[in-house]
């Protein structure tokens, strides 16, 4: 079984986002950088599979130098070497190029499975899993919560609205892309870090085609208003809060 | 401008989603046409063409096959859009289309500005205006941001479709959303914990608020995900969509799918130690404070 998981590496979401200077995309610096959380999912779902079926698991993510952290991690998760594409602005490139260079790596490297997270939680398209899978010609499920392999046939649940699911058949060579929740990512070990160090990671120059789309601004939402905003020492705002609550709800009884 | 919507069922029923790149489509002034695997028990009200197929024969999940059905139907209709829900259907088959059609797609759309689309980035903290290359464009749908506005009304002209051979991937049942637990749709006062709590035994503090308010707690997602809650108490568009008289939302940054389940409450309170949060957005008041301290002291008011 030989198995690739994509990841990205995002910023913190809870940071405080200034704007580049070109005004196309947030600023780089003074970010704090983790891996994407849906593919802390991917890479737990697929050292799952390797302990499983055995093979060869391979983690790979394009962009920056900062990336080669987040492949680090994955490598202290379990996986077993690292690919990266090295590319200083990635942020540049839209969905479709992003899909065709993983691809261009991918394509000869005869993959069973392919996991990816569902979407990029600082650009959120949804489209690169998806995109990979086309260009490779493989089967593609998205949105998958739950996740179980017999022989060459995967089943999987896929996450619908409202809390149903769908179980779907999908026979390999596939690409799966993973909702949170689909698992428990495990923490890396000190051990386990200590022997990723030693794992190989293969630096590998980009090639895509041009992009489809074009970024013309980044801004911040506009505020709509109305709402309160209320600060200051704790008794005193759940007085105020209070006070608030009888004026304008019903619910204080 | 002419535009191919693409409508949604499940199970026999047409998804009311369906309507939203209707009301995209009218907004653009676009022309358009309706695609649908579904039932013909369950069409869209729609004065406008209708290509249909049966999904008694092409099931509700065979991407494989519902692709070739609407890639037949854009080379007839040669749309310079193709409009999906950003839902798990919609972001299942738009990157199909975009891939099959070497075409650019645009996820998430909010609206429609100068130029291109506007599309949330970073947890809706910053937005995108993207622009699209080429003579067809696939874009996905935020669920909510565009309605009809009025009841959607007429009858389409059915176009039926032809169905072939599916792939290898199969639909084989449903599960259906966890009951028991809590009726997260009957509390007049909900009290939720998000991410912000840090540590499963905060949840204890949510909860003695709610049963001060006289209502139940519920969760965001990561909070369910983390074990540290029932999922019968999440709220969100993949939980319970609630509207209580009030809602209190501490620790909650406001991701679009929370905002989805819960915006329609009579009133709102955030409790955030991040003033910028999107919750922001929703909240009647924003309280901008370290739940850890301000609820035990709203608690304690409360009781005394």
């Amino acid at each position: 079984m030989k198995i690739l998981v994509c990841i990205k590496q995002v910023p913190d979401l809870e940071s405080r986002f200034k704007l580049n200077a070109a005004g196309t995309w947030y600023s780089e610096q003074d970010l704090a950088w983790r891996m994407n959380e849906y593919d802390e999912y991917a890479v737990e779902q697929a050292v799952q599979l390797k302990e499983q079926s055995g093979g060869e698991l391979v983690v790979l993510s394009l962009g920056p130098e900062r990336v080669r952290e987040a492949l680090k991690k994955a490598l202290a998760m379990g996986a077993d070497r690292g690919v990266h594409l090295q590319d200083e602005a990635s942020f540049e490139k839209d969905p479709s190029q992003i899909a065709a260079a993983i691809a261009a790596y991918a394509k000869d490297e005869q993959f069973d499975v392919v996991f990816t997270g569902l979407q990029s939680q600082d650009r959120g398209s949804a489209q690169v899993g998806v995109l990979l899978a086309e260009a490779l010609g493989l089967n593609a499920v998205t949105t998958i919560v739950g996740f179980a392999l017999e022989g060459s046939v995967a089943t999987v649940k896929r996450e619908l609205e409202g809390g149903m699911k769908a179980v779907v058949e999908v026979p390999l060579p596939a690409l799966f892309t993973c909702q949170l929740g689909l698992n428990t990512p495990r923490y890396p070990t000190l051990p386990n870090i200590m022997k990723a160090k030693k794992k190989e990671i293969a630096a590998l120059p980009v090639t895509a085609p041009a992009g489809r789309t074009t970024t013309l601004k980044t801004a911040y939402p506009e505020k709509k208003g109305g709402g309160l905003v209320l600060e200051g020492e704790v008794g005193a705002l759940a007085d105020q809060l209070l006070a608030l609550l009888k004026e304008k709800t019903t619910v204080l009884r | 401008m002419k535009a191919l919507l693409v409508a949604e069922s499940r199970q026999g029923e047409l998804l009311a989603a369906s309507y939203e790149p209707l009301a995209f489509a009218q907004k653009l002034g676009a022309k358009s046409a309706i695609f649908l695997v579904g039932s013909r028990q369950s069409l869209p009200q729609y004065d406008g063409p209708l290509y249909f197929a049966d999904a008694a024969s092409a099931g509700d999940y065979q991407p494989d096959l519902h692709k070739a059905l609407l890639l037949q139907v854009i080379e007839k209709e040669e749309p310079e859009l193709v409009v999906f829900c950003h839902s798990s259907y919609g972001w299942d088959l738009a990157p199909r289309i975009a891939a099959a059609l070497s075409a650019p797609q645009i996820s998430e759309v909010i609206d429609i500005v100068d130029g291109g689309y506007l599309v949330p980035a970073c947890n809706a903290k910053l937005r995108r205006t993207v622009a699209a290359t080429g003579p067809v464009t696939v874009v996905t749908l935020q669920a909510g941001a565009f309605s009809l506005p009025g009841a959607p009304a007429g009858s389409p002209q059915l176009e039926e479709l032809s169905v072939g051979a599916g792939s290898g991937i199969r639909l084989t049942g449903y599960e259906a959303a966890e009951k028991g637990g809590v009726d997260l749709g009957k509390a007049e006062v909900i009290v939720s914990a998000g991410r912000g709590i840090g540590k499963p035994e905060n949840l204890a503090l949510i909860e003695a608020l709610a049963r001060a308010l006289h209502g139940e707690y519920g969760a965001s997602r990561p909070v369910v995900d983390a074990g540290w809650a029932d999922h019968s108490r999440q709220v969100g568009s993949t939980g319970q969509t609630v509207a209580p008289k009030l809602y209190v939302a501490c620790g909650i940054s406001g991701a679009i799918q929370h905002l989805a389940g819960m915006k329609k409450s009579d009133y709102i309170v955030a409790i955030n130690t991040d003033k910028d949060a999107p919750i922001g957005e929703v909240a009647d008041v924003l309280v901008v404070a370290d739940l850890k301290q301000f609820v035990p002291a709203l608690t304690a008011k409360l009781a005394g």
